[in-house]
Formats: C-alpha cells, structure tokens, sequence
C-alpha cells in the first residue's frame, strides 16, 4: 500500500481497540518471567556450549602476542577464536569498528577473542588465562582538547538561512554560550547477548536486537554468508534505547563460537565490558548564538556542535532541531566532528535531539531572562507554523503553542518567580523549570503478514521488535480493529526474520510504521475475506467477529484460514510537509541549600504526536523518557580517561542511572490530535519526544531554585555548590 | 589448573526440593537459570548493581549473582515463577500489569520480587534510611517504598506505575 495522500476515514477511526489503554498482551508473561530473552532459550537443539569474552585493554595499538596455551588447556575448555582464526570477517555496513579486533585495536573493550567452554565457569576461567602482550599507540581521547584545535571556522556542509552574522550582529539582545553534554550508554537491562547454532552453511542467532533485517544483513556481510542462510530471532528485547539497533560484538562471536565448535553456543556481554564494547550517546560542546528584537522576537539563531567519533564514523546531529523549532530570518547551524579514539559513537534514545535540547533549551531559558520575558511566553511569541528555511513546507501539525499553554495551566507555572534563588522551603531552595520538547516523526516501509486461523483468530507475523515499547499490544490493537476481532483473538508473533519486514525499533518510528503494514495487510485480508464470503468489500462492516452488509452478517470464522501480505510504504508527503512531534516539559526541583542535593518534585510532559495508538503503553514510554531525561540533567555521564582513552565508570554502580528514589509521581497529558499526513494510522512517533527537551527542564528548574546557571552536564552538585546562595 | 570438585546440594525451590551438583563456583543466579531452567530471574549486571536478579530466600529478598549455590543448601528460595504463573498471577503481577509497571521487561521479575519483599518488610516493622524514627511503627508511604526499591533498577523508567502498583496491592 502507498500512501501518498492524505488519510480519509478508515476502520481505524472507529476507535473500539485503538486508542484504548489495553492492558500490555505479553504481560502476563513478563510478569511471571515466562517471556524467553536471548540467553534464556530452552529450545535450541543440541549440547550448548558457553562462550565468555576477551577484551582489548589498551584504547589504540596493536596485540603484540597473544598466549592462548594455558586456556586451551584449561578444564572444559572446547575452543578459541580469534582473529588469526576465525577466518576473513567482512564488516557490516552499520559497523564502524569491527566486532572482532586484533592484531589491530580500534578501541578500549574491542572483543579480541572467544572462548567456548562446557560450561560458563570453564569459560570465564579459561578467558583469564589468556595473556596478551599490548603494543600500545597514542591516540586523541579529548574532545575540548580536539575542539581548540579546530576552531570556530565554519564548514561548507553548514546550513544557512538569510545573513546570519549580519542579524546576530544588529540585533539588540543578544546571547552566546557554549554548552556540554557528556558521553551516556544505553544501560538497557539485558546485556546484549546470543545464542547461534548452524545447521550446514544456515546459521540461526537467537539474540536480543531491535532491527532484525538490519543486523541479519550485516551479520550475513561480516560472516560472507548470503542473507537467506541466516536466521535472526529476537522476539523480546530487555531494553535497547539504540544499543541494540545494530550488529554487535556478541551475535558475531557467539556464531563464530558454534562454527569452530560444531556446537550451538551461548554468549552474553559481561555488564562491565558494555560501556566500552559497544556503542555510546557521543559527548557534545554546543555553542548557540541567539540575537534577539527587545521584543523578544528572534533574529539571528546560530548552533553549531563538536563531536566525536572513530574515523568512519559520524557525528552527534545535536543542530537538527534548531533548524525547525524556533522562527527567525537568518539561521546558521553546523556540525564539527574530531577524529578520537575513543569506542564507537552512535545512536542512543532520541539521538541529535536529546543532547540538542539540552542545551537548545538552556539557551532559550537564558535569552528569555536577558530579555525580561516569560521563557513560555518567548517560546510561544516565536512559534512557527511552517519550515524556517522554507516557509512553503508547512508542518503537518504543529500543537507546540498549545502543549506550552496547557502545560503550563495544569502544572501552576503562574506560581513562578522569574528572579531565581527567591523561593525557599526550610533547608530547601525551590525552583521551577520548562522546555519544549520536539522529535521529527519518521515514515519508513513496513511489511507485515495477517492470518485467519479458520476459527474466528487472527495472526499477525512481522519482523518488527518490541523493545518495552509496547509494539506486541498496539500491532493486536490494530488486526483487531481492523479484523473486528475482540484484542484476545489475536496472537501476535515478532522479531523473527523468517517474517515480513517491518521497520524495526528505533528513531521512534516504530510504532506508526509498523502499525501502518499491519493495517495495509490488513486491508488485502478483508478484500479476500469479502471476496470468499461474497461482500462487497469496500462497503463490509467487520466487526463483533463478524462481516456485515445491509442485513447480512457472517461469522468471520466462515472465511476459512486466509493470509495476506503487504508493506505500507509512502510518497513524499513528508517532503511537503514536515511531521514533526511536540511536547511542554514542566519540572519542580528542590535544591539543598547546604549541600546543594538536586531532588526533583514533580513532573509534567504535555505532548502532541497525533493519534496515541495505546494511551496506557504511550504514556508509559513518555514518563520512562523523562525518567531517562533526569538522568541526563543530574547523573549520567561516562567519564574519560583522557590519557589511556576509556570510559571509567563502565558498570552500573559507576554510571549511574536514575532509580525509584530519584522520581517523583510523573504527569503525561496527551493533546487531542490525529496527523493525517503520518499514515492511515494517523500517528506519529512518541518514545524519543519524551526525553527531549526534559533534561533541560531539570536544568532550568535547578537554575531557577538557585541562581547558579550550570552549562555543563549533569547538573551536579560540585558544579553549582560554592556558588549558592548563604544558607539562612 | 584442575577443575573445581563439583558440590551436592539440595535447594527448597517454589517449595520443591532440587537436587544439584555443582561447580562451586556458580552463583545462585546462574543455577537456577542454566542448570534448573528457571529464567524468571535476570542477569543485568552479575554484580550486585541493578537488582534484576532479586529473589527471595527463606523469606528476605537478595541479589542472587552475589551469591554461590552452595551457600544455601538447604534454603528455600522463592523465585518469580514461583509467585505466580500466567494463569494463576499473583496480586503484585496482576497490579503491575494493571499499572502498566514495566516496559521491556527485563527488570521486572526482580522488581515484583522485591515489591512483595518491601510490603513484608514494612508489615514486620523493619526500619529503611528514611524511616524517621527507628522506634515507631514503619509506616506504609511513598518515600518509604522508593527507597526500598532504589535497589531495583529499571532504565525503561517504570518506577512511576511500579509505585502505583506497590500502592494498590498494600492497599494504601
């Protein structure tokens, strides 16, 4: 199914199962710990063998010898491979430094070797044994370091709208500040982790993945294998916030690990290796120039970001958003990227926007100060209904005004004190903050396969993930409608690529795409539903288990066991109409006033990202976001070792994430809106919407609370102790 | 090195004895998950760091990774499964889903077993850091549970709905 023009009404719009906050339908298997993760497969054929990780200790050099006699000769021990062994690996195009290192080293963690045992013990044990002799290399680890070095001289990529020196220069408020964003990692739960077994020259990897076509394609590259001899399952995923969109290091070894051994094997990533062994949210200098009319109307916005990456790989696009948030006649953003060293950059939650609106909306609370207004009234005065850069792309909907009012309405923003550090409760320094939230929504093909069981059940088959995200419910809420089924009739089967491919968990566009092929699968099944029992197909009311016309119903049961197939793919829509989502993030923080402890209060994220398919799992990915986002704002942040290029707190005590008593009761309100121009779904992507812009609230509720303005994230509390105010 | 002397050991499990002989060197997470086949209990960090592998043994809730099998011959261990089952859930699974209090899942075996802990542990008047005085009654409210929780880490960001599930099941 194309979709090219604009969404009319469909069976979707009735709303009996979508939009209806459904219980999740894996949950009673999550909650009982019956849903199999990777590792956890009890039904793979055959005597398992376990595999344990070698690692690169030094950041860049070579492997000078490596000594494997004591563990091969150690008890159990069945295999080890390694570069000088496994054969000629080729790489995955999403890759940029390969999943198996050696002689060369790409960077701290790089996987090294496998050892395959009999049991876990024996390989752990065995992979101890191993001494390497490191010829280590310097390397850049210093991203400020390697941001003096180039400069402030623009690039020909940037991007540029009218005269930006020229406004940024007459305009008569003007601002210029340079902001930080440290390197994060995903830290999802479950540790990225394979099971691979062959069969002949076919390869099966149970793993824990998010876009299964991707990492089977690059899986198939890295083994030279075709891609029809390769299998990827991974029907549950423990959390992946972009950690697990690609091929990594585990899947790789672990089907190395079966090749030499003929065994099928197990592996999972140890929790201290993740950090280094995978890939990481990269760190981010962000400076922004905003020049400003006394009536606060924007002239000139100017953002430009350093990053870093390995050679090959990209940059943090943390300019993105400002290209589309704010008006303003001349605009500059730009990307700097530095070649380091350090383990390899890539997506995590939201990526580009996240670190983008952290400082963005530090920027904006800091212009709406310098010029005496209200930071919502600012925000609001310079709201744009269409794309700056081109005003005849107008937004498809664009409710930002409308999220900022309302929110500030329900959370009591009136109550306010615009000077900062005047509001205090005992030992207590009180504060409140706002941001805007923005995430461009994404349209991406999407395939799916709907059954009839013969017996009045649906079944949908698809390759897309469900990462938490809820997409098992919301793809049931869908063949259910559009079946006319009751949601416990349909049984929904994913991540297997032996399905039709979906487009996968990321970029949040997961749940609108993916829904939008069930639906277009959907629709071919009613026409062959129609077709066998006799309807009219474009007139058949499907509903109750029934097909219905006029004065005829027939049980859907009677159709027999029918299939159809089809992929939901699109114009250009999206060219002529930018889909982005919007949301108000509302925060209160108390700010210790003697040891300058950030505790957040109370929360509220007021969204619009079109039609909320499941507004109980929605809201769930909207306040786990702005959980992620107190994070970013107070505590997480790896920290570098800029001598010997790693991240040090490469474990979950060291890098700390928020936990129950860092959140308080957290609000989401859900703008009433259907985006026509998104799909015949009419939704738009709300996961990543929720983590941004938040951590830029906390920042500037703390700032509110004490008068200390922090640039440099996280927020913590060395950073702003010696400047509060005296205790009283 | 020669390979340890496997270990005998008999584990109370779900109220059924289980008998096993093991490489002393294995934690307890690890033997009920690879050698008794009772995933329920998760693998997050094998340090003591995230919580996901919080089961209860006679009766109090620990981290299982921090823990050898033969440390506890003998003991009753009292996993996920044993809680509940899909058809037969347990008034915190049952709450949890209602509340929406878990994403991907992975924590959340780990977090009902230390819900069903924390409510046990208030009722028997055990004190927490933020109990304020050690010699009154410890009360049932939200500051109490969060950080008796803050043990169990869940990065999708459920604590919001886990708190409100805790909440309904106590009955607060």
């Amino acid at each position: 199914m194309k979709f090219d023009t604009a969404a009319t009404t469909n069976p979707i719009d009735r709303l009996r199962i979508i939009g209806q906050p459904a219980d999740r339908i894996d949950g009673r298997l999550k909650t009982t710990g019956t849903a199999p993760y990777a590792y956890e497969r009890q039904d793979i054929p055959g005597d398992m063998a376990h595999a344990y990780v070698v690692v690169a200790g030094i950041a860049k050099g070579r492997i000078g010898a490596m000594t494997l006699e004591d563990a091969q000769a150690a008890p159990g021990v069945l295999a080890i491979v390694t570069a000088a062994n496994a054969g000629e690996l080729g790489q995955g195009k999403m890759n940029t430094a390969r999943l198996l290192g050696g002689p060369h080293v790409e960077h701290y963690h790089q996987a090294i070797a496998v050892v395959v045992a009999e049991s876990f013990e024996q390989a752990r044990e065995a992979a101890q044994a191993i001494r390497v002799t490191w010829l280590p290399e310097e390397g850049n680890y210093d991203l400020a370091a390697a941001r003096t070095a180039m400069g402030d001289a623009g690039q020909e990529d940037d991007t540029r709208v009218g005269d930006f020196e020229a406004g940024f220069a007459s305009a008569p408020v003007q601002l210029d500040a340079t902001y930080t964003t440290p390197d994060q990692t995903h830290a999802m739960m479950e540790p990225h982790a394979t099971i691979a077994a062959w069969d002949g020259g076919s390869l099966t990897v149970w793993c824990s993945n998010q876009m299964v076509a991707w990492t089977r394609g690059d899986l198939a590259l890295t083994l030279g294998l075709e891609k029809e001899k390769v299998r990827l399952v991974s029907p549950y995923v423990g959390g992946g916030f972009g950690g697990k969109l690609f091929l990594r290091a585990d899947t790789v070894l672990a089907a190395l690990a079966a090749r030499a051994t003929g065994r099928p094997v197990k592996l999972a990533l140890p929790r201290p290796l993740i950090a280094n062994n995978t890939t990481h949210r990269p760190a981010t200098i962000q400076r922004i120039r905003i020049g400003a009319g006394r009536d606060g109307r924007i002239a000139a916005i100017a953002h430009e970001s350093w990053s870093g990456n390995l050679k090959g790989g990209d940059p943090e696009t943390a300019v993105d958003q400002t290209k589309l948030l704010y008006a303003g006649a001349h605009r500059l953003t730009g990307l700097r990227l530095a070649e380091l060293d350090l383990p390899e950059g890539n997506s995590m939650r939201a990526p580009g926007e996240a670190p983008g609106m952290m400082a963005l909306e530090i920027a904006m609370d800091e212009m709406a100060e310098k010029l005496g207004m209200d930071p919502v009234e600012f925000r609001i005065l310079n709201d744009t209904q269409v794309d700056p850069a081109d005003p005849s792309r107008p937004f498809s909907q664009r409710q930002l005004v409308e999220c900022l009012r309302r929110g500030a309405e329900r959370f009591g923003w009136s109550r306010r004190q615009a000077r900062p550090g005047q509001v205090r409760e005992g030992s207590w320094l009180v504060g409140f903050g706002m941001a805007a939230g923005f995430r461009n929504n994404l349209q991406t093909k999407s395939a799916a396969r709907v059954r009839l069981d013969g017996d009045g059940g649906v079944i949908v088959e698809t390759d897309m993930t469900d990462i938490g995200t809820g997409s098992y419910t919301i793809l049931a809420q869908t063949a259910a409608e559009m079946m006319g089924v009751a949601l416990d009739r349909v049984a929904v089967r994913l991540g297997d690529s032996d399905f039709p491919a979906s487009a996968g968990s990321g970029g949040q566009w997961g749940a609108n795409n993916s829904t939008a092929g069930v639906y277009a699968a959907c629709v071919k099944l009613r026409e062959a539903v129609a077709q066998a029992l006799g309807f009219n197909a474009s007139d058949a009311v499907f509903e109750d288990g029934e097909v219905r016309l006029g004065n005829r119903a027939v049980p859907l049961a009677e159709a027999g066991a029918l299939s159809a197939e089809d992929r939901i793919e699109y114009g250009d829509l999206a060219k002529r109409y930018q889909q982005s989502t919007f949301a108000g993030h509302f925060v209160e923080v108390a700010v210790d006033a003697a040891t300058g402890e950030v505790r957040v209060r109370r929360m509220l994220a007021v969204c619009a990202a079109g039609r909320i398919l499941n507004p109980k799992t929605a809201r769930s990915q909207v306040i786990g976001a702005m959980t992620m986002g107190v994070g970013a704002a107070l505590m997480e942040e790896l920290a570098v070792d800029t001598s010997r290029g790693f991240f040090v707190n490469h474990d979950l005590a060291g890098y700390e994430v928020p936990v129950h008593a860092d959140i308080p009761h957290q609000e989401v309100i859900f703008l009433d809106e259907t985006d026509p121009l998104s799909s015949p779904m009419k939704a738009k992507g709300v996961g990543e919407l929720g983590l941004c812009g938040v951590g830029a609230a906390v920042a500037n509720a703390v700032y509110n609370a004490t008068g200390v303005r922090v640039r440099d994230y996280p927020v913590t509390l060395d950073k702003h102790l010696a400047r509060l105010p005296a205790v009283a | 090195m020669p390979d340890p002397v496997p270990l005998d050991l008999c584990l109370q499990v779900n109220g059924a004895p289980r008998q096993l002989s093991l490489d002393p060197r294995t934690t307890l997470l690890d033997a009920l998950r690879d050698h008794l086949h009772l995933t329920g209990s998760k693998k997050g960090c094998d340090h003591g760091q995230c919580g996901a592998c919080t089961v209860l043994v006679n009766g109090r809730r620990i981290n299982a990774c921090l823990s050898l099998a033969v440390m506890h011959d003998g003991d009753a261990i009292t996993t996920i499964e044993g809680l509940g089952t899909p058809d037969a859930l347990h008034p915190m699974q049952a709450a949890f889903i209602r509340h929406d209090g878990y994403q991907c899942g992975y924590c959340t075996p780990g977090q009902i077993c230390s819900s069903v802990a924390v409510l046990e542990e208030i009722a028997a008047g055990i004190p927490s850091h933020v109990t304020g005085d050690l010699t009154a009654e410890a009360t049932f409210t939200a500051e109490e549970v969060r950080e008796r929780m803050s043990g169990n880490i869940c990065r999708c960001g459920a604590y919001s709905n886990i708190l409100d599930a805790i909440t309904e099941v106590a009955g607060a």
